[in-house]
């Protein structure tokens, strides 16, 4: 059971038009993991994540997300500008977290609701159920988005600079979320990230990418590491 | 009252009404999703590419709605694929479109029938537009888009909010994306010809801007730009009847009115 894969990459090149920013990149996410991806601006990082996800084909090699095909992969990408005048409430948000290919029906089920709901009494946004998602805070925000995820991803939650424009404290409760989603639900947690320090004390392991070449190991194994002790030491 | 009603003894009114409430419904509806996704733009670059096609099929002896709806959807699909890639900048590429489409067409009518009284009502608007066999086609595709719409309405709520997320998860966002440009280009289709090509994208996007100031959830924005966009409708018709104003003027100016209205509404 536990040998099972979520998500896994084969020698892949990615890239866009044969200019690939990453060549030969193989790991893989078991349940449980927690991953996190960091690597310089332009270092290849979205695109990483967008191959990840199948939005972009490898250049060379394979990437296999059975997690996806299996329609449980959550995840909580980067705001755009459009969503932060959407009028929705965040009831709205999250149960379309359970739209995927497969399923297609007008309402909701009853046990889809109850899922939403107790994903919300989690992530502490239940008594915000009503609101109108544009007038919360970015921390809401972002929870509210994580519980959508959470309707959406049973193994495996991937995430796109999740405290990006979040105030300290409301970075750190984040963290502090998806450590309990990682240690007490068992989910696999894959994550992009420009927070170092928080990379290193919530991951078990680290996928560095830089121009060219990749590092894939555990926080310890990073940190002994030629390019860990570099960008891992300095930021510390 | 007595007025009110011996409008309806006029067969035209009463196709007008049947058409024209049915058409500003979709409108209304395909508008909440296009004035989110910032596709504001391409409602009206449909409208003039539907003008050029109305003008080069009216010159070539084709029939109207059977030439420019496959014409207006082609143009759809178009738009919807400049307005998606990032590097040519969309909004001036569907500017350059429909004023193209819009001068093609002054061009063949001018070339053909001279400016006449059709040209105007393509541009403005008519009430006389609609025949029988266009009111039977109108009602079915309306009926069509809000079926479709309704059927399909959690999809595009989900692809509306978030496209990244929803395609992450499996939903085929462009094929959502797709339907949503065919419902449109039906719209504008249907609507133009009363409404007028410079007036249908109105038909658009005011009522999604209006219930958008009032209510905070999607579903009660649907719900509020559907009814607003109905009762508009009608009541620039009447005043239309009533005052022989323009079809598609009098109706703009309701939905300004209902637009003003809801923003002093919002502000409280």
């Amino acid at each position: 059971m536990e040998n099972r894969i979520l998500l896994s990459c084969r020698d892949a090149s990615l890239g866009y038009e044969n200019e690939p920013l990453l060549e030969h990149l193989s790991f893989s996410v078991a349940p449980g993991d927690y991953v996190c991806v960091v690597g310089e601006n332009g270092s290849g990082k979205s695109t990483l994540l967008k191959s990840l996800l199948g939005l972009l084909r490898p250049l060379a090699g394979e990437i296999d997300c059975p997690a996806q095909r299996a329609m449980e992969l959550g995840y909580l990408p980067q705001q755009t500008a459009a969503q932060r005048d959407f009028p929705a409430t965040v009831e709205e948000v999250v149960l379309s977290g359970f739209l995927n290919a497969r399923t297609h029906r007008f309402f909701y089920t009853a046990a889809q609701r109850s899922a939403a709901l107790m994903h919300m009494g989690k992530l502490g946004v239940l008594e915000l159920r009503r609101r109108c998602y544009r007038e919360l805070s970015g921390g809401q925000q972002q929870r509210v988005l994580l519980c959508r995820a959470l309707c959406a991803a049973k193994e495996l939650l991937i995430l796109d600079e999740p405290v990006t424009g979040l105030d300290p404290a409301a970075a750190q409760d984040l963290y502090k979320t998806l450590r309990y989603l990682n240690e007490q639900e068992h989910l696999a947690i894959l994550m992009v990230t420009h927070d170092m320090p928080a990379a290193l004390r919530e991951a078990k392991n680290i996928l560095h990418v830089g121009k060219g070449s990749w590092f894939y190991g555990t926080v310890a194994e990073y940190l002994a590491s030629p390019v860990g002790k570099r960008f891992g030491g300095e930021r510390r | 009252m007595k007025l009110l009603l011996s409008m309806f003894a006029y067969p035209f009114i009463v196709r007008a009404f049947a058409v024209g409430a049915l058409v500003s419904l979709c409108a209304a509806l395909l508008g909440v999703p296009l004035v989110l996704k910032r596709y504001s733009m391409i409602g009206d670059g449909l409208s003039h590419v539907s003008f050029g096609a109305l003008a080069v099929a009216v010159a070539c002896g084709f029939a109207p709605l059977y030439f420019s709806i496959p014409v207006v959807v082609l143009a759809a699909f178009f738009l919807l694929r400049i307005a998606e890639n990032h590097r040519v900048s969309a909004d001036a590429a569907i500017a350059v479109l429909s004023a193209s489409a819009l001068a093609i067409g002054i061009i063949v009518t001018s070339l053909t029938t001279g400016m006449t009284t059709d040209v105007d009502s393509y541009m403005f608007g008519s009430i006389l537009a609609m025949d029988r066999t266009d009111v039977v086609l109108s009602v079915t595709l309306a009926a069509a888009v809000l079926v479709l719409f309704i059927w399909f309405y959690h999809a595009l709520f989900a692809v509306t909010f978030d496209e990244s997320f929803s395609r992450a998860t499996g939903v085929r966002v462009g094929r959502y994306k797709t339907l949503l440009s065919l419902l449109t280009a039906l719209t504008v289709v249907l609507g133009m010809r009363m409404m007028g090509a410079m007036l249908i994208s109105s038909l658009i996007i005011f009522p999604a801007l209006s219930a958008m100031r009032v209510f905070r959830s999607f579903r009660a924005v649907v719900f509020c730009a559907g009814t607003l966009s109905v009762v508009c409708f009608c009541l620039g018709l009447t005043a239309s009847y009533l005052l022989s104003t323009p079809v598609g003027a009098s109706v703009v100016l309701c939905d300004l009115a209902a637009f003003l209205i809801c923003c002093v509404i919002g502000r409280k």
